[in-house]
């Protein structure tokens, strides 16, 4: 679905076909923001809606290489084998982070259910077992709460753990764990202790899963002070993310789409992360700034492309970073368009767009021309039967209206 | 199956049959119908002695169910079981442990600390039992009644009284209090406020020490830990669900249970369908010891054992120590449900008393060097006190620290700069 070119040297673009044009962005190493970065090549990326934006206007100019656009169509130039790179499904970017993080580093280690020998009900740690042994990657019992905790004390005694939950839902039996232990320690101890674990695991509404299999638990951790939240939505910021989860000295919580793991992508051959504290920009625009994350941003991108031929120019924003929101993407954004619609996955009540509307009203409430809307999933447990789970989330043709609604 | 009492003994039990408050009826005959809604199994017991038995040990003193800790054989001529700097070691452990916690409740009265204060008098001997026998680089996982814990294990006084009295000079710079206490240097990894949540911590402690030596090669690595915790937290799931991975994986850890019969208000057989506790480590695969709490040197060879266990790779063992705290569960507990006769029967029990007796019948030590002790840890305190007053408060600027380890964690504010570059971050008037 999504396309990135690694381009070696400066200006060069990379393919001269007529309906894949090439936006050349040269990412320049910026001080303000240099903790992690990795790479200073240039970067060509291909726009999702194919249109040319050959002037980066709008956007920051300095760019680090993490912030990525994502493509859309696989034309036949996209997916030819000469290019550089390496085509990845999103659970294989995945994994891919994550073995490349466990050779960087001994202490990076794998728990959970069926992590080990099954390798993962995502086959996101398929063959880590085998490379690296029973002890890394290690298939726990069935106690989540108790072993999230375990993961918790080998990251205070010096290792790097990362904590698979097999479905986010589980993880509500590891709350003791993640918020009291994974949150607070580091505080508590006065900063003697840190916690350097990532849990991750699949969440989301997926294809009529049953209620307690499509939970959105990322409005539950929202509050818990200590811990970092991301939630990642391309093969591209996958891979990205889980490494920076893994390398960044916070516990973090990643949260993984059931629904996302077959998207396919090329991507870089070289090392590269994502940072966790910035947002993605995914279509500049000038009418709207619409925010979304994970599976929702399909839905927004499947809307804007309803939205260009109706002669809307939405501005699609990845929020990615749940917690802490990059309130300096939203907010260039704003400045901007002066209309904000939030799209998510999460409950009406309490959600993350909830938390996002107040801050983003607390804090650029003057560039506001309308009120901020937010569409999220109704507050129902998520029905089983097909047609009632798809009115559950939102659908496109409500992200078209809304807009419309909002831009009058 | 041992125990120490049998159905007629009632005088054994003394303090279940004669108070009128006392809340349960006896449990010696099961066909009589009974009121009492608790457990319809045996407590296991000791004998009221305040006498170490130095030549053997009861039938009903050790319980091991696997003979991996094996019973000293009786000899004709007692061997004494620790060395007069051991059991001066011992004993000034134990009494700094009771005048500290003496010193918190005057301190707690005197305005000085507040919130929840869970003293440990009476129990000193599990900690210095165990605690003494470790390493430095062995960590101790502990609950919220963690600072004789802390003092075992290395923590100076000053450190843990300023981190009561919520200085910036305390252990964890004040910002963990009373039950929370740690310490990186003395690998003391916490202080719980929650019963059970240590014990996945306590765990995976001992998984790192396990993973040094097999994953990451550290041949020499045979860090222990030891896990703290009291009878109400064994009806917990993390409890069990601790037990199933250590022996699992057979992780180099002792869980250590204070059984000292109360859970605040309580009573460990209201709430336990079988409350004989270290029987529950076999169901799990290893090792179930019960041990006299009250006695320093019991513990401290049973500790021996179990540590030593851990050591050389043969997986965790389940400590129950019969104890009992002399003080309430809090310093706000009114302590009103619990029996006068079944305090007054484990007050003749003290192990620092008993320690004492111990000393100076074998001719270990005499009165004179103990009460130099003694004197010598009034001193310690005095000064642990002072220190603490003088220490200063935590400024606001500390406010913000220590929430996330990279500050980078509260993100990138409106004007693009991240919001730990910003002076007020600094100044802890930041809102993040």
């Amino acid at each position: 679905m999504a396309a990135i070119f690694q381009g070696v040297g400066a200006a060069a673009p990379l393919s001269s076909s007529p309906s894949n044009s090439f936006d050349s962005n040269k990412s320049v190493f910026s001080p303000r923001r240099s903790f992690s970065v990795r790479k200073r090549a240039s970067f060509a990326v291909v726009r999702s809606d194919g249109i040319v934006n050959l002037n980066p206007k709008g956007r920051s100019a300095q760019r680090l290489i993490s912030n990525a656009v994502a493509t859309k169509a696989d034309s036949p130039a996209a997916s030819s084998s000469s290019k550089p790179g390496h085509e990845l499904l999103l659970f294989e970017a995945l994994q891919e982070g994550l073995e490349e993080e466990m050779e960087r580093d001994p202490r990076v280690c794998v728990m959970g259910e069926d992590v080990g020998h099954y390798g993962g009900s995502y086959k996101v740690t398929k063959g880590l077992a085998k490379r690296f042994g029973d002890l890394r990657v290690l298939d726990t019992p069935i106690a989540e709460n108790s072993f999230t905790g375990m993961g918790i004390g080998a990251a205070m005694t010096g290792l790097r753990p990362v904590i698979e939950g097999m479905n986010m839902g589980f993880l509500l039996l590891a709350f003791n764990q993640i918020s009291n232990n994974c949150g607070m320690l580091h505080y508590t101890s006065g900063g003697q202790f840190t916690i350097p674990v990532v849990i991750r695991g699949p969440g989301g509404v997926g294809r009529q899963l049953g209620a307690e299999h499509s939970q959105r638990l990322e409005s539950y951790f929202q509050s818990i002070p200590g811990i970092q939240m991301v939630a990642c939505s391309t093969p591209y910021n996958a891979k990205g993310l889980m490494k920076a989860a893994i390398r960044s000295e916070n516990p973090v919580i990643l949260f993984e789409h059931v629904l996302l793991y077959n998207l396919k992508e090329r991507l870089p051959d070289e090392d590269y992360i994502c940072n966790l504290e910035e947002a993605e920009m995914v279509r500049p625009g000038e009418h709207v700034t619409i925010l979304t994350y994970s599976r929702m941003r399909y839905h927004v991108m499947q809307a804007a492309k309803t939205l260009v031929n109706k002669g809307y120019d939405p501005e699609v924003i990845d929020i990615r970073s749940l917690k802490p929101f990059d309130l300096h993407t939203i907010g260039n954004s704003v400045k901007k368009t002066h209309r904000v619609l939030i799209v998510e996955e999460c409950m009406r009540t309490g959600g993350i767009g909830a938390s996002l509307t107040a801050a983003i009203t607390e804090n650029f409430n003057d560039y506001l021309d309308a009120p901020i809307m937010c569409l999220s999933s109704q507050d129902v447990p998520t029905p089983y039967a097909g047609t009632l789970e798809e009115v559950t989330v939102v659908q496109p043709a409500q992200i078209v209206t809304a807009v419309e609604q909002i831009c009058q | 199956m041992a125990t120490a009492f049998s159905a007629p003994k009632l005088a054994a039990q003394p303090f279940n049959t004669i108070s009128p408050t006392s809340q349960h009826k006896p449990l010696i005959s099961p066909t009589a119908a009974s009121p009492f809604l608790g457990s319809t199994r045996k407590l296991l017991r000791l004998s009221s002695s305040s006498q170490l038995n130095l030549r053997r040990r009861s039938s009903g003193s050790v319980f091991a169910v696997s003979d991996i800790v094996k019973e000293k054989k009786s000899t004709s001529i007692p061997s004494l079981l620790i060395t007069k700097e051991e059991g001066l070691e011992l004993y000034e452990d134990m009494v700094l442990g009771r005048a500290f916690e003496d010193m918190c409740a005057q301190m707690y009265y005197r305005g000085k600390m507040f919130g929840f204060v869970h003293l440990y008098n009476g129990q000193e001997a599990i900690s210095t039992g165990f605690i003494k026998l470790l390493k430095q680089q062995d960590s101790v996982v502990s609950t919220y009644r963690d600072h004789v814990h802390a003092l075992s294990k290395g923590v100076p006084a000053r450190a843990v009284m300023s981190e009561l009295f919520g200085k910036t000079t305390g252990c964890c710079r004040g910002q963990g209090g009373s039950m929370h206490m740690f310490s990186s240097e003395h690998n003391l990894i916490g202080g719980f406020a929650f019963i059970g949540e240590g014990i996945p911590v306590a765990t995976g402690a001992a998984f790192s020490s396990k993973y040094r030596r097999e994953v990451l090669k550290e041949a020499d690595c045979d860090h222990v830990t030891l896990a703290f915790f009291g009878d109400g937290t064994c009806n917990n799931g993390q409890f069990f669900e601790c037990l199933n991975m250590a022996a699992l994986w057979k992780l180099p850890i002792v869980f250590v249970v204070e059984n000292n019969l109360w859970a605040i208000g309580m009573s460990h057989l209201r709430a336990t369908s079988d409350p004989q506790i270290y029987k529950k480590g076999p169901a799990f695969g290893m090792p179930g010891v019960h041990v006299d709490g009250m006695d320093v040197l019991k513990v401290r060879e049973v500790a021996k054992e179990a540590i030593a266990r851990a050591r050389r790779g043969e997986g965790p063992t389940l400590v129950e120590c019969e104890t009992y705290r002399f003080r309430g569960h809090s310093l706000a507990d009114p302590d009103e449900l619990r029996d006068p006769t079944e305090k007054a029967h484990y007050a003749a029990r003290d192990p620092i008393t008993a320690l004492k007796k111990y000393l100076i019948e074998n001719n270990l030590s005499g009165e004179a060097e103990l009460k130099a002790i003694d004197k010598k840890i009034d001193e310690l305190l005095e000064d642990a006190v002072e220190f603490a007053d003088e220490s200063p408060l935590p400024p606001r600027s500390q406010l913000l620290e220590n929430v996330f380890a990279d500050p980078k964690g509260f993100g990138i504010g409106p004007d693009g700069r991240y919001r730990c570059e910003d002076p007020k971050f600094t100044e802890g008037t930041a809102h993040v």
